[in-house]
């Protein structure tokens, strides 16, 4: 914005805005701060906010007791590996939507999306069938699999309405000059299109990174990622606070710095056709 | 502008995306439909059959299924009001100039990326828990009895847990959408003399209308499949005073192993979902086309 | 179209299973099992196992117990295969034995010692004759309570407490400033939480779940006066959220010195006893669970234990595993490693002979717990089915769960007791005529 702004404006804004930003957000860092305490001090009444003795013993018995890196390894193939293929399948899909469109694209999208409402619970037992038919129980290659249709309506409904973006001027002019249908895509589509194809591959990783129901119904061993791993702590017997919030931080830090790191990337894509 | 040429390379390039869901859609609802006209329990399974509608007629007639109705309604509008009012008061703000919007930005993204088990499990135990929950220590600190949230206000903590986790996304659309607005449009209604909510009411507000709607399509789909909340918080109780639709479908088929039953559930899920998904998508049709 | 997606996912498979079996000659098994603290503790003690057994390598599935229970019912009645041992407990052990799913484990090792067995424990894993699980631990239910607390309000705890002192205790105990609550009791809801306990309870009061036709008997005067007593007592005397308390939840409280009197597992005893985790390790009491006079007392009887599904490629070395963590042998390691109060309680006779483990505080009264529960005759009338604290019926998760949700319900104050009672009443009917008893 333009406007001259003043000082004790911006201050007021500043001061604002953080707290807010630090209200929404304080439940992550107690659980970090809660990590490094003892289980004792994790529950003292009155609260200790940062002078504790701190402590990584939260962490080392949790990785002694589950061995972080087996889970982390799946959760980083499943959800990388079902957004590179949801991807693979999805950018024809949405490029063919957005630059020739028929009669019933929009049809077409609206019903993609809808198969994302068809609800897990009820179909897990034929799918757990069908699983043990193909050998795909417990087995991570299976889990990309049904990660990357669950997740495609999205994928190619986001694709679209980024590429829809595209002015159709610019494919004219490369078609004027002879460029040829691959040319068209490599040269003039792809340039254009890589912010949304980022920021959908980030929102999709996170998506995959966090879906809680295959991942844990599907998988026994070889192939548990993260979800699981939580899933052996929801409950422990004892006082479990402290272990407890060292398992949630070393599920969710990974992602979340990765989210940190790329949130420019994920935010210039993330408009889903809002922004005209 | 399409040649013939390129309009059967379109096909081709639609075609795995939409096979695959079409796959995807077709061949575990032909399965769910088949088992919610058959009796078959994961416990005895020796007794399988067919029975009609029956499995049909007492999962609608359960008295839990209204209950789980109106509850699914109650979760998805509460955490859409509250993740759209918030966002875009919290997306006004961000638009400001500050110092150090960066880092805010990023403390305000930040539950987006927690799993909801994590986030549930977090809430209920630190947060929620009246005993040793923070917020129990807070009203003993007043001087307060500490308010048992998950039993009393079931429903309302989940909400709360829910748009937790949504109002990142929220935001970050609507952000998005504030900051395309015409900042001379705005300037001009400002020199006419229209006051800040003048200016919100008639400007920035039908300027968002679109990133409003995106929002409630995405959201919805989401929010009508909540599940590992509710599991890990309330298990759907006390009574059925949190379970929804998704929850009381887990209930017949995974509680109770009635894959019969639970599949019926499930078709009637799916159709009450595509009812929401029309209405829904007429609505947003129009307007992401104007 | 159901063709051709199958071979584009067995394809896929194949391409995955190519990549992945690599060099893998050891027979690897996959055993599922729940976060108890004794568990874990097994998972630690493995390496003398992997070295006598050098062609054998272990994977843990370990989840909290309904994840666990749901995950693996999916697996072994769809055929599912992916685990070889399963942690069970003596609900799901003659079910799934009548079933065909479990392999008969009578053929363990002689020097096993199948007649160590508490015959209690045992029965509970046998059908027709056949062993199909051996116990890993075993527990019933018993009254725990802080000694200091108890002399603070000028009472004794008899050895066989009836309900009216523990509620009377419980009152006197209460100071909610202090936040000391003189009643734990578990309110969350599901089959292995609230309605076990009440269940159990209920049998202490003369009530039951069905009479000798199969008709539900939540309209009887016994569980009325169940009810109406838990709810009273738990109003009274209980800490605030009791209707979300399980287990764990109560345990926690336990050790942090909030709860006067706790009515849960045996197995408990050692982990309030122990000074790492529970800041009133040395001021805790023992006692049987309550009775009202007529005969039965509210005491549960369980056995967590391990069974090897039928259909398993490893069957045999399945059968090394489950018998050496069920072992003597096993439990003397855990002794030696961690001292004989946590070495896994309940199971055999001839631990309870031991002179160092009759030391442990708890070890005579889980003993006398265990020993005073009668599964297949749990009720004071006589009843259809077997189990104290679950009916053995396929049904009852389901059924025990729905009505689990209505006490809780009715400890949270959101729904009367009489309607509590109703809709158990008119929810078990309905699934008991769909399930086919009437």
């Amino acid at each position: 914005m333009s406007r001259a702004i003043t000082p004790r404006r911006k201050a007021v804004n500043t001061a604002l805005a953080w707290a807010l930003g630090l209200l929404i957000f304080f439940p992550i860092l107690w659980t970090v701060l809660t990590s490094f305490k003892t289980e004792a001090t994790a529950i003292a009444d009155p609260p200790v906010w940062f002078f504790f003795d701190w402590t990584t013993e939260n962490y080392s018995v949790v990785q002694e007791r589950s061995g972080y890196f087996r889970f982390f390894w799946n959760s980083v193939i499943i959800s990388v590996g079902s957004t590179l293929l949801g991807l693979l399948i999805a950018i024809p899909a949405a490029w063919s939507m957005a630059f020739v469109p028929g009669k019933r694209t929009k049809d077409i999208l609206m019903w993609m999306l809808s198969t994302k409402m068809l609800p897990a619970v009820g179909v897990l037992v034929p799918i757990y069938l069908i699983f043990r038919d193909t050998g795909l129980l417990d087995n991570v290659w299976g889990l990309v699999i049904v990660l990357t249709l669950i997740n495609l309506p999205i994928i190619v409904w986001m694709l679209y309405t980024y590429f829809r973006e595209i002015p159709g001027e610019i494919l004219e002019a490369a078609r004027m000059d002879g460029a040829g249908l691959r040319a068209e895509i490599v040269h003039v589509l792809t340039p254009m299109a890589v912010p949304g194809i980022a920021s959908t591959m980030l929102l999709n990783i996170i998506l995959a990174w966090n879906e809680a129901f295959w991942t844990l119904n599907l998988t026994a061993a070889k192939s548990a990622p993260l979800t699981a791993f939580i899933a052996s702590y929801s409950s422990p017997e004892g006082l479990f606070y402290a272990k407890l919030s060292a398992a949630s931080t070393m599920a969710i830090a990974p992602i979340l710095i990765m989210g940190w790191f790329s949130q420019k990337q994920l935010v210039r894509g993330l408009t889903f056709g809002a922004v005209k | 502008m399409a040649t013939a040429h390129s309009r059967t390379a379109a096909r081709l390039m639609l075609a795995p995306a939409t096979v695959l869901l079409l796959a995807w859609m077709l061949i575990p609802l032909c399965m769910t439909l088949y088992y919610s006209f058959r009796r078959y329990r994961l416990l005895t399974p020796e007794r399988q059959g067919w029975v009609g509608f029956r499995n049909y007629e007492n999962f609608l007639t359960n008295p839990a299924f209204r209950d789980a109705f109106v509850n699914t309604l109650i979760l998805v509008v509460g955490v859409l009001i509250i993740t759209i009012v918030l966002g875009i008061l919290l997306a006004i703000l961000l638009d400001q100039p500050m110092f150090g919007q960066g880092i805010v930005r990023i403390l305000v993204i930040a539950p987006f990326f927690v799993m909801p088990t994590v986030s549930a499990l977090v809430w209920k135990n630190m947060f929620l828990n009246p005993v040793n929950g923070l917020f129990a220590y807070a009203a003993k600190g007043m001087g307060l009895q500490p308010y048992d949230f998950l039993s009393q206000a079931p429903l309302a903590s989940i909400v709360g847990i829910v748009a937790w986790q949504w109002l990142p996304f929220a935001t970050l659309i609507l952000l998005t959408a504030i900051q395309s607005l015409d900042s001379e449009q705005m300037e001009a209604a400002e020199m006419d003399g229209a006051g800040p909510l003048a200016r919100f009411r008639f400007i920035t507000l039908p300027h968002l209308s679109r990133a409003i709607t995106v929002v409630v399509l995405i959201q919805t789909i989401f929010l009508l499949s909540i599940f590992a909340e509710i599991l890990v918080t309330t298990n759907g109780g006390p009574g059925t005073a949190s379970t929804n639709l998704t929850y009381l479908v887990y209930v017949e088929s995974l509680l109770n192993y009635d894959v019969g039953e639970g599949s019926a559930g499930g078709v009637v899920a799916i159709i009450l979902a595509n009812i929401v998904a029309i209405f829904l998508m007429r609505a947003i049709g129009k307007n992401l086309d104007a | 179209m159901t063709t051709t997606m199958r071979a584009l996912l067995g394809a896929t498979a194949l391409c995955a299973a190519g990549g992945i079996a690599a060099a893998q000659d050891k027979t690897t098994l996959t055993i599922a099992t729940v976060n108890n603290g004794d568990m874990i503790r097994m998972q630690g003690m493995t390496d003398s196992f992997l070295e006598a057994n050098p062609d054998i390598a272990l994977e843990w599935v370990t989840l909290e117990e309904n994840v666990l229970r749901q995950r693996v019912t999916t697996d072994i009645a769809t055929g599912g295969g992916q685990y070889d041992v399963m942690t069970i407990g003596t609900y799901e052990v003659p079910i799934w034995a009548k079933q065909g799913w479990l392999v008969s484990l009578s053929d363990l090792p002689e020097e096993w010692d199948a007649d160590d067995l508490l015959p209690a424990v045992a029965e509970g894993l046998t059908v027709d004759g056949e062993l199909y699980a051996a116990p890993f631990y075993g527990e019933s239910s018993m009254v725990m309570y802080r000694t200091d607390l108890m002399e603070e309000a000028g009472l004794e705890m008899p050895e066989e407490p009836t309900w009216e002192f523990i509620r009377e205790a419980a009152a006197a105990m209460t100071d909610r400033d202090a936040e000391i609550y003189g009643i734990c009791a578990r309110g969350k809801a599901g089959w292995g939480e609230n309605t076990a306990f009440l269940t159990a309870m209920a049998n202490s009061f003369g009530a039951k779940w069905f009479d000798e036709d199969w008709n539900a008997q939540f309209d009887q005067q016994p569980w009325k006066d169940t009810l109406e007593f838990y709810v009273g007592m738990m109003n009274e005397s209980g800490p605030p959220g009791a209707s979300g308390n399980g287990f764990n939840e109560n345990l926690a409280l336990f050790q942090q010195g909030k709860c006067g009197m706790w009515i849960d597992a045996t197995v408990a005893a050692s982990f309030v006893t122990n000074p790492d985790d529970s800041v009133v390790a040395d001021k805790v009491g023992f006692a049987l669970a309550p009775d009202t006079g007529l005969g039965k007392r509210g005491n549960w009887l369980w056995a967590w234990s391990l069974g090897i599904p039928a259909g398993t490629d490893a069957e045999e070395a399945a059968k090394k595993f489950v018998a050496w963590a069920t072992s003597k042998e096993y439990t003397e390691m855990v002794a030696e490693a961690e001292g004989w109060a946590n070495v896994p309680p309940g199971t055999r006779t001839s631990l309870y002979e031991n002179e160092e483990y009759a030391q442990v505080p708890f070890a005579e009264m889980t003993l006398r717990s265990i020993q005073s529960a009668d599964p297949t005759n749990p009720t004071v009338d006589p009843v259809p089915y077997t189990g104290i604290q679950f009916v053995a019926i396929p049904e009852f998760q389901g059924i025990g769960t729905a009505v689990g949700q209505q006490f809780s319900a009715a400890l949270a104050g959101t729904t009367s007791i009489d309607d509590a009672l109703a809709n158990a009443q008119a929810l078990t009917v309905d699934e008991m005529e769909d399930a086919g008893y009437n």
